[in-house]
Parts: C-alpha cells; structure tokens; sequence
C-alpha cells in the first residue's frame, strides 16, 4: 500500500515558513490513541493466532505446543481441499462476473440521462443493504417451487431450478447474490476512471470515422486499465473471504457443497472449538489472500494508482 | 434531433433499465413479501401487490421476538463502536498525513484483506479469560476492527487534500499543534468526518460474523436475531421479510439521503468492513 498512497509525494511541496527554528511537529500525541487500539484488536490477535496455531488447544483451556502438527493436518484434510476448490471456484466467478457488469454498467452511467443520480443511487443499494438480511430475500427467491426466480424463467421457457439446493449449482447461485450486490462497487470505482479521461482522443477518433466499439477498444479500455485492475483486486480480496451471504444462505451446504476456506474455518474453530487447527487454517488463509493480492499488484506493474489508491 | 439521435436516447434508457432493474425488483419484491399473507406468499404464479396487506407482519415482529431489545444492542454496538472509532481515528488520520507516514498505515491495509474472522479466535479467547461473555462489550471491542480502518483510511486522504497554508499561518500565531486540529483542520475536513461516520456505521451496523460468534441470548445484534429467526423458529415467509426489511431500513435510509458521501467514500477510501 506503500505505493499506493503515494499520492502526497505528488501534491505540491508545502512551503517552510518564515521562522528559521521552525521544525517539523510530531504528531505522536494524534497518532497514538490509533496505535493502542489497532495493536489491541488487529496485531495481538494476529501474534495470538500465530501463536495458537503452533498449539494443540483442549476443550479444558490449556494449550500445549505442539509445533506445526496443525499445518501438517491440512494436506491430509480432504474437507480443507475441497473448500480451497469451493474459494477457487466461487471467487473467479465472482470476480469476472462483476466486472463485466461493473464495465457495462459503468459506461452507461457515464452517459447523461434524466435522474441519473437517483437511479444510480438504487443500482448502489444492494452493496449497502445488511447482508444477512437480502441473504434471507434471496433464500426465498431461490425457493424451487415458490420462489420467483423460477417463475420468472418459465415466463422466458427456462426450466426450473433447484438453484441452491443442488450441489452443481449451489455456486453459481451464490456467485448471482454475490454479483447482484458487489457489481454497483466496481460500477463506483470505473465510473472514476472514464471521469477521467480527457475528450480529445474521442475527437479525433471520430474524425477517423472510428466505430463506437473501436472507441472503447482502443480508447476507452486502456484508460480505465489502472482502475479496472485495482476493481479486480478489491473484488478478489473480498470474494475470496465472502461469509455472510454464504453462511446465511446455505450454511456451506447442501452437505459442504459451498463450503469454502472462511466457512470451513469458522465450524473448525467455533463448532468444533479446534483452536488450534482453526488458527493454523486462518493463517494458510490469510497467506492466500496476501499471496493473491502481492500476485495482482505484481501483474499491473505500471498502471498508474495515485487517483485510485485509496479504494484499497 | 436526427432519427439516429432519437434511436441512441431509446437504447441508452433501454439500456439503463436493464442494468437498474436487479435491484430495483429484489427491494420491491422484498417489500411485497413483507406485505403478505401466507396465502399470498405461497400463490402460484406469484402475486406482486396482494388485496389485502398484512401489517401484521410488522407488528408480530416488532412485538415480539425482543426486538427493541436487539435493537437496542445493535444501537449500542454501532453508536460505540463508531464514537470511539471517530475519537480514536480522526486524530490518527490527521497524524498520519501530516507526519506523511502512510507507509505506517499498512496495518490498516492488513486490516482490510484479513478476514473477519480471523480476529475471533483470539478475541473469543481474550473475552471469555476476561469474564466479558455475556455483556456487549466484546461485540463493541471487536466492531473495532471494522470502524478504526476505515476512518483512519478516509481521514488519510481528506486531511492530505486540505491545504496546510491556513495551518501554518495559526502555527506561527501562536497556537499548538491541538488547537490547529481542533480550530483549522477539524472544521475544513468536517465533509470527511461525516463519510468516515456514515460508512463506519453503516459496515458496523451490517456486520453479522462477529455477533453470531460473541452474542449470547441478551446481546444479539438485529443481524443476528434476524438469522436466529430462521434457523430457530418455523415462521412465514411475510413476517421473515419484514425483520429484513427492518435490519436493513436504517441504512437503505442513509444510502438515499446521503448518497452522494457514501459514493465519494466508497470510491476514495475504505471499501468493505468484513
């Protein structure tokens, strides 16, 4: 993040004043109350972790170490694969699927057209709405025999759906809820990208009597690469950690059909009480979101970030 | 207007319904849910607007069920949560972007990628060694993780963007670095302050995670008591909606009247609490 919020370098130099003892201030005394509640709540449980997933915890509350037997269970755990194919597979669909939609819908808003800022105020809706709440909405929608999804396909002649109470389509059913609600988001962040862009190139392509679909080609997509590219990270790390909308809706079911890494680590660690292999499961966790994250960085080398940097 | 303009205005608000629709459809039918009796709620095809509404729903939520009581407790959390996010993550905001040490802000980056639940073990630990369970004060401690990173992260770029030349001038006035907070910078980043509080409390209030695992029968959050609702008691579709829809009322709310911070928010600052 560093680099990210390397914007200050940029901003123009702030001017020394005029008195010659003048020294740059510490502002320890703000920054400090900061620093004792994020050590309290994010770093020591971090260390703590760290250290529990080294222990064997027994149901009594006594720990006894036990060096990296909590990690050497994981290879061995087919419940542990699965849900690693489960994250996989649930985060590439929702993180491909919003961004498509994110594109589309973001060069549509881009246009102007009457109530747009009241219609686009209902398009961010779903993302700010309490996620266990639309879960319970949607649970019903997806029902087989009641819900309305599946009479709104037979009004287009599409079979009905057992939606997510069939394993092959539990996903991609959770993937449609987890798009519905986090497309607005990418939408947001392009929206910036195209404000962005200069008219000019688009001047000039229209007098070489280029087409509209060699305008965004060409033009429109280059520009919003950066911005795309920090969309698609924000959409991963969230995807891969998604619990709330999963957990209400399926439970990790039917049977551990959508049971990923976050949901396999919550019953290991709080329906289990596994402390010990729950913390070694959250640190392999957190070690594939950073390892996704430091991949996706790695892949957008030189977009620029100073404009976005801040959505991370 | 050419006929190939005319066509272009056509498709765009086409186009425009289309993309709108998803969610305008899921938040209507949510509210026609709520609306209905059970017979409705189980009519084949399905009926959008009923003859009769069912009122009821509200009420048999909000009478029983204690949902003044969770209500309470999820205003407690968030209220407390969000305070002492702002009192502790304003000035550290400030701190941050005058010392220009974002790169000590990488924890709060940390903050963002892990999982939520990662924090509970320890927490869940600290809590019950504490003697905590059993009160909100685990749920407000926790709710921590989620208020202090954003605020912290939004009040980083606002307090970046505000020009430091009136801070100078009242620096060589006399006054001390407090004063100058409190008297110049605080006032120009007062717009910042209000969508780091807005977003803190709307992520703290929607939070679910945390409750289902620190809340016992007394403390549960709405979010939880509305889970509760349906994996512990055989209840309808019609009052099920409603607890729904009165979770997430508060912030629908706060999304319509300040839309225009909360997009300024999400698109600068701080994404996503989980």
């Amino acid at each position: 993040m560093s680099e990210l919020t390397m914007r200050e370098a940029s901003a123009p130099a702030t001017h020394q004043p005029a008195k010659s003892d003048w020294r740059p201030p510490s502002y320890w005394p703000f920054v400090l109350p900061a620093i004792i509640t994020v050590s309290a709540v994010i770093v020591f449980p971090w260390a703590f972790t760290l250290w529990m997933s080294l222990n064997e915890w027994t149901v009594g509350g006594t720990s006894s170490f036990v060096g990296f037997a909590n990690y050497l269970r994981l290879p061995r755990d087919p419940r542990f694969a699965d849900a690693v194919v489960h994250t996989l597979y649930y985060t590439v669909l929702s993180v491909l699927l919003p961004l498509l939609l994110g594109t589309l819908s973001a060069v549509i808003f881009h246009a102007r057209f009457p109530l747009r800022g009241f219609l686009r105020g209902i398009f961010v809706m779903p993302m700010m709405a309490t996620p266990v709440a639309i879960a319970l909405v949607w649970t019903m929608m997806f029902h087989p025999q009641l819900g309305v999804l599946n009479y709104l396909l037979s009004l287009v002649g599409i079979p009905p759906q057992l939606w997510v109470f069939e394993p092959s389509t539990v996903i991609p059913s959770l993937v449609l809820v987890e798009t519905w609600q986090w497309t607005p988001l990418i939408m947001l962040i392009l929206l910036g990208g195209l404000a962005a862009i200069p008219t000019e190139p688009y001047e000039s392509a229209l007098i070489d009597g280029a087409s509209r679909w060699q305008m965004f080609y060409y033009i429109t997509l280059p520009m919003i690469a950066p911005f795309l590219m920090v969309a698609a990270i924000i959409r991963t790390i969230d995807a891969v950690k998604s619990f709330d909308i999963i957990y209400a809706i399926t439970q990790g079911g039917p049977g551990t059909a959508s049971e990923t890494i976050n949901l396999y680590l919550y019953s290991v660690a709080f329906a289990y009480y596994d402390i010990g292999y729950g913390s070694a499961i959250a640190v392999v966790f957190f070690a594939l979101v950073i390892g996704l994250s430091v991949l996706l960085l790695a892949l957008r080398q030189r977009t620029k970030w100073t404009e976005v940097g801040g959505a991370l | 207007m050419t006929l190939r303009a005319i066509l272009d205005r056509f498709l765009l608000m086409v186009a425009v319904a289309i993309i709108v629709s998803p969610a305008l459809f899921f938040f209507i039918w949510m509210l026609s849910l709520s609306l209905k009796y059970e017979v409705d709620n189980a009519a084949y095809p399905p009926i959008l607007i009923p003859e009769n509404f069912a009122w009821q729903n509200y009420r048999s939520v909000l009478e029983s069920n204690r949902f003044p009581l969770f209500f309470r407790n999820s205003l407690i959390v968030t209220g407390t949560a969000t305070l002492v996010g702002l009192m502790v993550g304003v000035p550290a905001g400030y701190g941050i972007a005058r010392m220009k040490a974002t790169r000590s802000a990488i924890v709060i980056l940390i903050a963002r990628m892990t999982p939520g639940l990662s924090y509970l073990i320890p927490l869940f630990l600290l809590f019950q060694w504490l003697g905590l369970m059993g009160t909100l004060w685990p749920q407000i401690i926790i709710h921590l993780v989620i208020t202090v990173p954003i605020i912290i992260w939004i009040m980083i770029g606002y307090f970046e963007t505000t020009p430091m030349e009136l801070e100078e001038a009242a620096t060589i006035d006399g006054a001390n670095r407090w004063q100058v907070f409190r008297h110049v910078a605080l006032p120009i980043a007062k717009p910042g302050v209000t969508v780091a509080f807005i977003l803190a409390v709307i992520f703290s209030w929607n939070n679910f995670v945390f409750g289902i695992v620190l809340a016992g029968r007394e403390t549960r959050t709405l979010p939880v008591a509305v889970y509760n609702m349906i994996s512990f008691e055989q209840l309808s579709w019609g009052p099920l909606a409603a607890a729904a829809l009165i979770v997430t009322l508060p912030v629908l709310l706060l999304t319509i009247v300040a839309q225009r911070q909360i997009i300024a928010g999400l698109t600068a600052g701080a994404v996503k609490g989980g």
